[in-house]
């Protein structure tokens, strides 16, 4: 009562995931006949994801823990709008920048500079946008010599800097960062780590993914354990990552 | 949905433009090939064909025309769905990571291969020009020739309908791409490119059926009959053009549409 309500930034809502298992992947029309009429085309169903809920308000860090094959990466991929659930929805206010994978909307042929403009316009950014910052992010980038040459000719660390630097100069709502803070060399990766300190300084919404309970406890305020698609846990960094570093040496 | 397109209109336009330049990157004559692969391929088949079918009849009028015109328009059917057929599929790295309204795609790259269509026409209208002032059997220019754009866009449509459909076979089924091949082979043998179907005597009546089904028999006759002929199309090969077009963009979108959220899970 009287209290403000302030319109969260991700609102995950019962969401659950549903993926058909079958032991070989049919991906050509002549297997997928042959097993229509043999009758053996069935599937082994599994649930990803079992009604999970949580919100996570602006400016909230929220790390998220969970064991190999638990779910982590499909909740990530539901949020990002990549993954459409099989029930529940998924709400996000803002601009969402994906930090997964970086430079993967590049084109091999195209040159760092149309590159720039390519995957600013995926992300939903007018070139107009983009050249106004154009200058910043092939700054940061330290790609200023190679900028008009093919991205092929990159070399997998030049690349990562410019998905980095593209990915972090358009001003995100929501980051979702997922195990990519080791970009390039160590003077870089330094940089990014600033750079990444400095946006969450701004009151950016962050979703981080990680193994590494020492860096979830550094960078994030809240965060969840998911185990076998549940959410088990919800609470501050600290609380979530003792459970977890908990279950680690229960396991050992 | 519109607002949706909107709002990746960037998107759209990069793609068109990054098609158009990646084209013809690292080739010396650039763009150029736009227009000198039609004016060669065109002379080839004259050569070919002009002891055939090439007789400058009242039938073809001028046999060089008659034959670009078909082979351009063949050419961009087969280019665009091609390439958005494969679209989607290229693009899984990227769909895997950020979410992007699929569609965009295969409408991209049929877009993206209609430019450099048009492009090409220049070479028809030097052709034509070429035909008219050494007076050697010219063709009939008439208004008409300003309805012309009237077949090149029932053609986009067509192409825009059959690359979505296309592209989702394609995400599902990787042959997709050989049973297709085959087919565009059978469609240009379907197609009066380089012979004209009334000096042919077709008995078979599965080869006549197949004529009257393809819907790029009516485009290329109408194109024809604007730019060629001069006269005014048989209507009948426009309603036929015009329905089948509608219908294929209407299967492309809904299969599209209905299948889109489960691309992720093929990739």
């Amino acid at each position: 009562m009287g209290e403000e309500t302030v319109k969260p930034a991700v609102v995950v809502d019962d969401v659950s995931v549903l993926f058909n298992l079958n032991a070989e992947k049919i991906d050509n029309l002549k297997e997928y006949f042959i097993k229509l009429l043999t009758r053996r085309l069935h599937y082994t169903e599994f649930w990803a994801l079992k009604n999970v809920s949580f919100t996570v308000q602006p400016g909230e860090r929220l790390g998220v823990l969970g064991f190999n094959g638990s779910g982590k990466s499909t909740l990530l991929k539901t949020v990002a709008g990549v993954l459409k659930p099989t029930k529940g929805h998924v709400e996000v206010d803002g601009v969402i920048a994906p930090l997964l994978e970086l430079g993967a909307g590049f084109d091999m042929n195209y040159t760092g500079k149309e590159n720039i403009f390519l995957y600013g316009a995926t992300m939903g950014f007018s070139r107009k946008y983009i050249t106004e910052r154009y200058d910043d992010i092939v700054a940061f980038s330290e790609l200023k010599d190679f900028i008009d040459v093919p991205v092929k000719n990159y070399s997998s660390g030049m690349r990562a800097r410019l998905g980095f630097s593209i990915a972090t100069a358009v001003e995100p709502d929501v980051l979702i960062l997922d195990e990519v803070l080791s970009v390039g060399d160590a003077k870089f990766r330094k940089k990014s780590e600033k750079k990444i300190q400095s946006m969450f300084d701004s009151g950016v919404t962050v979703l981080f993914v990680s193994h590494n309970t020492d860096q979830v406890r550094r960078l994030c305020n809240s965060a969840i354990l998911i185990e076998k698609g549940v959410v088990t846990a919800r609470g501050t960094a600290d609380e979530v990552c003792a459970i977890y570093d908990a279950q680690v040496n229960s396991n050992k | 949905m519109i607002k949706n397109l909107y709002n990746y209109r960037y998107l759209f336009a990069e793609i068109v433009r990054k098609n158009i330049k990646l084209q013809y990157r690292n080739s010396v004559l650039g763009i150029f090939w736009t227009l000198l692969q039609p004016f060669l391929t065109t002379v080839v088949l004259v050569l070919v064909f002009s002891g055939i079918f090439g007789k400058s009849s009242k039938l073809v009028v001028n046999y060089p025309i008659y034959l670009l015109c078909g082979r351009m328009l063949y050419e961009f059917f087969s280019q665009s769905t091609k390439r958005a057929m494969r679209s989607v599929r290229l693009s899984a790295g990227v769909i895997k990571k950020v979410y992007i309204p699929k569609y965009i795609y295969p409408i991209s790259n049929v877009t993206s291969n209609f430019i450099t269509f048009l492009i090409s026409l220049i070479v028809l209208v030097a052709f034509i020009i070429f035909f008219k002032v050494t007076n050697n059997n010219p063709v009939h220019m008439t208004g008409y020739v300003f309805l012309a754009w009237v077949p090149i866009l029932i053609l986009f449509f067509l192409c825009v309908g059959i690359g979505l459909i296309l592209s989702v076979l394609e995400v599902f089924f990787k042959d997709t791409e050989y049973l297709y091949d085959v087919f565009c082979m059978l469609i240009f043998y379907l197609t009066p490119v380089f012979y004209n179907v009334k000096q042919l005597h077709i008995s078979s009546k599965i080869v006549r059926l197949g004529l009257m089904a393809n819907p790029l028999y009516s485009i290329v006759s109408m194109f024809r009959s604007c730019v060629l002929y001069g006269e005014m199309w048989n209507w009948n090969w426009f309603y036929y053009a015009a329905g089948m077009s509608i219908f294929l963009m209407l299967t492309g979108s809904l299969l599209f549409w209905k299948t889109q959220d489960k691309f992720i899970l093929h990739l």
